[in-house]
């Protein structure tokens, strides 16, 4: 039937025609598992918006103004690669960035290394984005799970404890953190030590029963990289059965305004996190950051606001140094760039393109029926990477 | 494990199982009247527990009310009950006539409209309720402590099943709703107002979703994905219970908890030199659990073989019956012939978009070869199209040349179809659906945890095609050709002696084994060959994405098969290619229009199915016979 195929051409035609947009803009691609992670990515939308409109107010970049133009990936890797392919071949953007999911990460940076683009990946946090599966054109900002673990080994080493239980969500990110933090654990530490692990199915933890076995394992010592729904589950269910108490317990990223903010008056005292407490950073980047992001929306800032917005400043100041958008040029001036974000001045390191951007360590506490951070300190990321040669052997050449 | 922690884990178990048995008494109780696989019922569950927040929050915080959180869990259920009977009224009424699927595409579409609602009233954050006031404590229980709240749910589980009993045996609705459930014609012809029936039992079957998320909100935040994350199990335990039975529900939620709890307690089990991490396993064991049963029992725990009779499709819904003629083969011609010049419209990202259709296409396919022709539904098809990705991917990365490794993917599907065919050639119905289903989730956590092959969550990346298909243009002509041969390959089939046989066996397997055909035979056939050409379709997405991941095989790419095939007809000829490209077209173009994307492709999904019951393809051929019939 040739309705069919009128119909299928009409329709593919219709999609190819488009209207181009102002070739005055200078056009950002960017990806992202909206509504996968809303709870991160909503705060790193509106931290992207700022960055756009400073650099717009200040006259753009090369004399044009920056543009960013999103594409939701629903979580799928493919479809990531597809969204990726329509913004360069559609849009014509100057450099991909964006990601959350490690697994779209990876997808994307494989794609910008086959269709060389510049892609600055700003929240995925596995450690092959840069190691394993580095590659030429993909470019890293947050501190990776190698990095995280490793702000949280020297407070872990301090509480001397031989037996560890260690629960993680059952994927990569996870699975990850957990052999991290065993192998630092066991470099460093002179006396014996031994783990009991639990992996639990990301977002539907038991967390009776899975607080109950460990409880039951006896530990002298938890480390947990859970988050989101899985976290709250496991405070209130360990609070309630004492699993915490007299227990040192160290929780990757727990101290994240999106994971600790649910939890309010429920929140854990006295664990080690990793974690952003933006009510307490007096810092004058950070205070100029919070204080535009409040006055914008109204609302404080989470800590995938800094990231949206730091990664927008980054492609900004790449954009400023190559002097072009040309990809090859983009990337070289990605090498050792320097970048003012909110935590201060961070670089690309050419020696693996990982960002030195770090996170704050401290403890949580409850402050009138809300979680915060306390005793905190700015673990710089340049601090907790492995000696240069050990990376070179980690990462391909390019 | 010590005695007193192996029954505080047995309590913990209950406690889960009990929170379970709730959701999954209203699916089965939906399913048994109105046999309507109510694929949102994850979603009033949802919405119990975000209706339960807010009128928990809005009574000034519940925990300091002692009968604060009871009304709010009671609104919770109301709340849910009256937007499925909204739902059942407005929409599925229209539907009984129509397809089974038909119905499963429509809740599909309310999921998806529901998930972006809850996300503009509600807010992209996790909500954490308060605890409940009076079982906010630990009881101590042989030196180790339980939540009260853990125990009154524990409690609540056997009363809600007791109560429910008692209504179905000792009321006139439970009568009538029993007498549905055994033969939906003949209770009708007693005079029973089906319309009515329906729509009550609907919004019973709501009230307990909802005032199950209302319930589980003291132990766990109401979240945007909770939806979908109790969907599954909630099938599970209806199905391994047996469809329609709700003592049935509670023994299989039973049993689910319990293994879930002491596959937790067990930690790492040391046999020989293996050592095995049993908590890993909780990723698929209800899946586990369920197959084994179904394998033994194939009508669940309680259900009855011949509880849920096949329905004949009506002639107009059955898939490729009239044979196509010359006209048909110079369309699909045609359409490959202008298919081939669209690279030179210049718009490359055409070119990316209708090999993503293309292969979207050979896979809905595939399942109509099975779920149409065959009548073999599954709810699990996209297994073999991930076992073909991951063949092609791994076969690549080790070096294997391009035509090899794209040659194993319908090859290593082919084989794991034909091996699961032969194991469940024995069930049929929505027992075979939910078998395909516990399969492909063995297969994805399989690829998920087994990280020195599969790469795990991260899967496989750096699969290109080589050589002069590296060219896209190329690999777009390359798709087309395959893509074309492979679905007209799979119309022909249905045309063989092979196919007929295979339709009889759908039509009537009693009539077709009694004239001589091995019908077991011809489905497994079936089923491998439908797995091949998915398997197929896999390897051309591994090379045109670059690799593939554990999503190639997860439950909505399963699910976005039967969409695709329904949206597009099952009985008409191009269906599947209608399907898949206003399918993919659709998400492509309302992604980039609005936030709300998928609440949009919800409308859009829910218009079509309740304008078009036999698919845009369908709605189609009528108009068409239509225009030849007036001239």
């Amino acid at each position: 039937m040739p309705r069919f195929a009128f119909v299928l051409l009409t329709a593919l035609t219709a999609c190819a025609a488009a209207p181009g947009l102002s070739a005055q803009t200078i056009k950002l691609g960017e990806i992202n598992e909206y509504k996968q992670f809303p709870a991160f990515l909503e705060p790193y939308r509106k931290g992207m918006e700022l960055a756009v409109d400073e650099v717009n107010a200040g006259g753009g970049v090369l004399g044009r103004k920056l543009e960013i133009v999103s594409r939701d990936d629903n979580g799928v890797p493919g479809d990531a690669v597809r969204a990726a392919e329509e913004l360069l071949t559609r849009e014509r953007v100057a450099l991909l960035m964006g990601t959350f999911a490690s697994n779209v990460g990876l997808a994307v940076a494989d794609l910008a290394k086959r269709r060389q683009a510049l892609f600055i990946a700003a929240e995925p946090l596995t450690d092959k984005l840069v190691w394993a599966n580095g590659n030429r054109y993909t470019f890293r900002l947050r501190a990776s799970t190698y990095m995280q673990t490793a702000m949280l080994v020297p407070d872990a080493l301090k509480a001397g404890k031989r037996r560890w239980a260690i629960v993680y969500p059952n994927y990569e990110y996870g699975q990850a953190a957990t052999a991290s933090f065993k192998q630092q654990m066991q470099a460093q530490q002179a006396a014996g030590i031994e783990f009991v692990e639990q992996a639990v199915p990301l977002g539907k933890i038991e967390p009776g029963a899975v607080v109950q076995a460990l409880i039951d394992a006896k530990p002298d010592a938890i480390f947990s990289s859970l988050f989101g729904a899985d976290l709250a589950r496991f405070v209130r269910e360990g609070e309630l059965r004492g699993l915490f108490k007299d227990r040192p317990v160290f929780n990757l990223l727990g101290g994240e305004p999106e994971y600790l903010d649910p939890l309010k008056e429920e929140a854990p005292t006295g664990w080690f996190v990793t974690g952003y407490p933006w009510y307490a950073i007096d810092t004058p980047e950070h205070r100029r950051f919070r204080d535009d992001y409040q006055k914008k929306f109204g609302d404080y800032p989470r800590l995938g606001s800094v990231v949206g917005y730091s990664a927008v400043k980054t492609a900004a100041a790449a954009l400023q140094r190559a002097g072009s958008t040309d990809t090859e040029k983009l990337v070289d001036a990605m090498r050792d760039l320097r970048v003012d974000t909110p935590f201060g001045a961070v670089i690309y390191r050419a020696l693996d393109h990982q960002s030195t951007m770090g996170a704050y360590v401290g403890r949580t506490a409850v402050r009138d029926g809300k979680g915060v951070m306390v005793d905190w300190r700015y673990a710089d990321g340049k601090d907790y990477l492995p000696p240069d040669d050990v990376v070179r052997r980690l990462r391909p050449t390019d | 494990m010590s005695l007193a922690s192996f029954a505080a884990q047995l309590l913990n178990g209950l406690a889960s199982a009990s929170s379970l048995f709730l959701v999954a008494a209203g699916l089965t109780l939906i399913f048994g009247v109105t046999r309507i696989v109510n694929f949102a019922h994850g979603s009033f569950y949802m919405l119990g527990a975000y209706v339960a927040y807010t009128v928990g929050s809005a009574a000034g915080a519940y925990g300091n009310s002692p009968t604060a959180f009871w009304w709010a869990a009671l609104a919770a259920g109301a709340a849910a009950a009256l937007v499925g009977a909204l739902i059942e009224v407005l929409l599925l009424k229209r539907l009984y006539g129509a397809p089974e699927l038909l119905q499963l595409t429509a809740t599909f579409g309310v999921v998806l409209i529901v998930r972006d609602i809850a996300l503009a009233l509600w807010g992209p954050e996790d909500r954490i309720g308060p605890r409940v006031r009076g079982l906010d404590g630990a009881l101590n229980l042989a030196g180790r402590a339980i939540s009260e709240y853990d125990v009154f749910l524990l409690v609540l589980g056997p009363i809600v099943l007791v109560a429910l009993t008692l209504l179905m045996r000792g009321t006139r609705f439970g009568v009538v709703v029993r007498a549905a459930s055994e033969n939906r014609v003949l209770a009708g012809a007693l005079g029973i107002d089906q319309a009515r029936l329906f729509t009550a039992v609907f919004a019973l079957g709501t009230f307990l979703a909802g005032l199950a998320g209302a319930l589980t909100l003291p132990r766990e935040p109401a979240t945007l994905s909770m939806d979908l994350g109790v969907i599954a199990d909630a099938f599970v335990v209806t199905v391994l219970g047996g469809l329609g039975s709700i003592p049935g529900a509670f023994v299989a939620a039973v049993m689910i908890g319990l293994t879930k709890a002491l596959c937790i307690a067990a930690g790492d089990v040391t046999i020989g030199p293996v050592t095995f991490a049993m908590p890993r396993l909780t990723l698929v064991i209800e899946f586990i659990v369920m197959a084994m049963v179904l394998l033994v029992r194939p009508a669940g725990l309680f259900g009855r073989r011949d509880a849920a009779p096949p329905t004949p499709a009506a002639a107009e819904e059955r898939a490729l019956v009239t044979r196509p003629t010359a006209a048909h083969a110079a369309a699909a011609s045609a359409l490959v012939g202008g298919g081939a010049l669209l690279p030179f419209l210049g718009d490359e990202y055409a070119l990316i978009l209708t090999v993503d259709i293309l292969i979207a296409a050979l896979f809905t396919a595939s399942l109509r070869l099975i779920a149409g022709t065959g009548g073999l539904v599954s709810f699990g098809h996209a297994a073999y199209f991930g076992i073909g990705a991951y063949a092609s991917a791994l076969a690549a990365t080790h070096g294997y040349p391009f035509g090899a490794a794209l040659a194993l993917a319908p090859i290593a599907a082919a084989v794991a179809a034909a091996a699961f065919g032969v194991l469940c050639a024995r069930l049929s119905g929505i027992y075979l659906a939910m078998l395909t289903l516990a399969f492909a989730q063995i297969v994805w956590s399989v690829a998920l945890q087994w990280d020195a092959v599969t790469g795990g969550s991260n899967g496989i990346t750096g699969v290109w095609p080589s050589g002069w298909l590296a060219e896209r243009t190329h690999y777009f002509h390359f798709v087309l050709a395959v893509s074309g041969a492979g679905l007209a390959a799979l119309v022909v089939v249905a045309f063989t002696p092979f196919g007929y046989a295979l339709r009889g066996g759908r039509d009537s397997a009693l009539r077709a084994g009694a004239s001589g055909i091995d019908v077991a035979a011809r489905r497994i056939k079936a089923i491998a060959v439908g797995g091949a050409f998915a398997g197929l379709a896999g390897g051309l997405y591994a090379f045109a994405k670059g690799g593939t991941s554990p999503e190639a095989l997860s439950i909505p790419r399963s699910v976005d098969a039967l969409v695709m095939m329904l949206l597009g007809g099952q009985a008409t000829l191009f269906g599947p290619l209608l399907g898949a490209g206003v399918f993919t077209w659709l998400q492509d173009t309302l992604a980039r229009a609005t936030d709300y994307w998928r609440g949009a492709v919800g409308v859009v999904i829910v218009l079509i199915v309740s304008v078009f019951p036999h698919g845009i393809g369908g709605a189609l051929a009528a108009s068409w016979a239509r225009l030849r019939g007036s001239r």
